[in-house]
């Protein structure tokens, strides 16, 4: 085996970019970590897609440093230094209990961004499931299953969470869930779709013929191949969730004050919105920014991720 | 027609319809052939004849069709086991659709051994590709990196690779360029001889068929009108007219018949 190899490829590779170009991959994970790079590449010459992926990065980072970056207690209250405009004491002002906006929008992105990822890993396996079960499966477990995504469909998202988060009591947790609920049933929609093209298709013929048990030609051979789209379709909702997130917030049905949460701080500044605009307007800005990074990732990850494009 | 105890595979009055009512079509119309085994068993039609439909009745791919098939001269049910995939494995025409476009050489191998639980993987997986000409240089290789013969190949090692006794070939080489063709031939023809496998192969391509196959029924509109050894194909002895036509087109322009 090892002389073939080296009739291949002269020398062996000696740095990280020949071992990443190398023409003939010796290992599994070295055939992984080039697929992994050429996509890296491909998503390196989309701008924009580039921009979403660094602001995305930069609100992790605030996220994860939030303690070093904030310069004031988010939840001390100093009334004698209510509703202060930006200045170098207070970098975004105070909101009208005093509060620095600038510590509260830094520990913010933490909730936001615990929301929005707790959101997706509880959506993306549920609607990727359901999906590619009813449309591998067929027949009545088809009709039973999106019958049931209909139901779901058919209620406004927001208003969904609003009911769900009613019944189990406002909080971060129970937001959480609500939105979970309301926003899987397009992903199980469009695992559906993307199966249903691929079911008949030579390659899941042949994996049946092996003698596969539908479960394993589920999992191992049509979830892999659903995935590239539903990646897209939950980075692309990463901003809904978020708006959505934000709206309970705002109608005090998600994280509850004194908690940082953007869409909350939204809310208490709307009673200042004409003389204070900042305490609205940068969370708001905040939200803007996050949302629009999600999506123009999601719009680059299409076309990085599209099987079509090989 | 001879008659031998060693029937591999038989189907008897096999039908298969698509729709029902009166857009019903019946692609394939009251079947019946049979493979002894080790032998070569070609079907040759035009497009569109049934042949392929055959195949996929056969392989399990389509259980609704009436009639039955038998292996070993036991029914088979309409729903396949494990253990007949085991035994009755099948090639793809287009090999550009037949392998999983995420899935690298090495874990497509592996998986038909995982599930017919077999050991020795690693020296089982290498010892397939070598088989089929590839060497373990395409181990780790996805298939958008492969070109259309090498990905034939890696079909045929994953249908070998469990070890079968038929191998159904459904237009092997239609799908590849002439000189690849021949390469594909070749390396079935030496596997066959190896393995002492049984093949049904089924294409529209006279000069493929003669090849490969001792034995060679014509299909046309869904049924097969005559059977008859490649020797007598050669020496152009057939009895219906619609084979007359097809072998004539098949042979192609002949300037000695407008001479004489």
């Amino acid at each position: 085996m090892t002389d073939k190899i080296i009739d291949n490829s002269a020398p062996l590779p000696t740095t990280i970019g020949e071992w990443l170009r190398a023409p003939v991959p010796t290992s599994p994970f070295q055939a992984r970590t080039q697929q992994l790079w050429l996509k890296w590449w491909r998503l390196r010459s989309n701008a924009s897609a580039l921009f979403g992926l660094c602001v995305i990065l930069a609100i992790l980072a605030v996220a994860i440093f939030a303690p070093l970056l904030a310069t004031h207690d988010i939840f001390e209250q100093n009334l004698a230094q209510r509703l202060m405009r930006p200045s170098a004491i207070h970098w975004l002002g105070t909101d009208e209990l005093g509060r620095d906006i600038y510590s509260r929008l830094l520990f913010g992105a933490r909730i936001t961004l615990y929301i929005a990822c707790l959101t997706a890993i509880i959506v993306a396996p549920i609607g990727l499931l359901i999906g590619t079960s009813a449309g591998y499966i067929g027949g009545w477990v088809d009709i039973v299953l999106m019958r049931i995504v209909d139901i779901f469909l058919a209620f406004p998202s927001l208003i969904l969470a609003l009911a769900f988060v009613a019944a189990l009591g406002p909080g971060i947790q129970n937001a959480i869930i609500a939105i979970s609920l309301a926003s899987w049933p397009p992903i199980a929609r469009l695992a559906r779709a993307e199966t249903l093209t691929i079911r008949k298709s030579d390659y899941i013929s042949a994996i049946r013929l092996q003698g596969a048990s539908p479960l394993r030609i589920i999992l191992g051979h049509i979830v892999p191949m659903c995935m590239s789209s539903v990646v897209v379709r939950v980075t692309l909702n990463m901003a809904a969730i978020i708006l959505t997130a934000a709206g309970l917030g705002f109608l005090g049905l998600g994280a509850q004050p004194p908690s940082p949460e953007w869409g909350t701080m939204l809310s208490s500044g709307r009673e200042f919105m004409l003389t204070n605009w900042w305490i609205a307007a940068i969370p708001g800005c905040a939200i803007l920014l996050t949302s629009l990074a999600f999506n123009l990732l999601g719009d680059g990850l299409r076309d990085v991720l599209d099987p079509r494009n090989g | 027609m001879n008659v031998t105890t060693d029937k591999i595979i038989e189907t008897v009055g096999l039908t298969v319809a698509f729709g029902s009512g009166a857009t019903s079509t019946t692609a394939v119309n009251d079947v019946s052939f049979f493979l002894d085994r080790g032998e070569a068993f070609g079907l040759i039609g035009e497009s569109g004849c049934g042949k392929s439909t055959i195949l996929r009745a056969l392989a399990g791919l389509n259980p609704d069709y009436s009639g039955s098939i038998l292996s070993g001269n036991k029914e088979v049910g309409h729903r396949r086991d494990k253990a007949f995939f085991r035994r009755v494995q099948m090639v793809f025409q287009d090999p550009y659709a037949s392998l999983h476009p995420r899935k690298m050489v090495q874990n497509v191998l592996l998986e038909s051994l995982i599930i017919h639980g077999f050991d020795n993987h690693q020296k089982r997986i290498s010892a397939a590709l070598d088989a089929v000409g590839l060497g373990s240089a395409f181990r780790y290789r996805y298939p958008h990196e492969l070109s259309g013969g090498q990905r034939q190949r890696v079909a045929i090692a994953r249908a070998l690779i469990i070890e079968p006794e038929i191998l159904l070939l459904d237009e092997p080489t239609s799908a590849l360029d002439v000189s690849v063709q021949a390469e594909i031939l070749n390396l079935l023809k030496t596997l066959r001889r190896e393995r002492g496998l049984t093949y049904l192969m089924v294409t529209h391509d006279l000069a493929v068929v003669t090849h490969l196959c001792e034995r060679i029924a014509i299909m046309h509109s869904g049924r097969i009108l005559e059977e008859m050894t490649v020797e007598r194909i050669r020496a152009g002895e057939v009895k219906e007219e619609y084979s007359r036509n097809f072998l004539a087109a098949s042979i192609g322009y002949k300037p000695m018949e407008y001479a004489s």
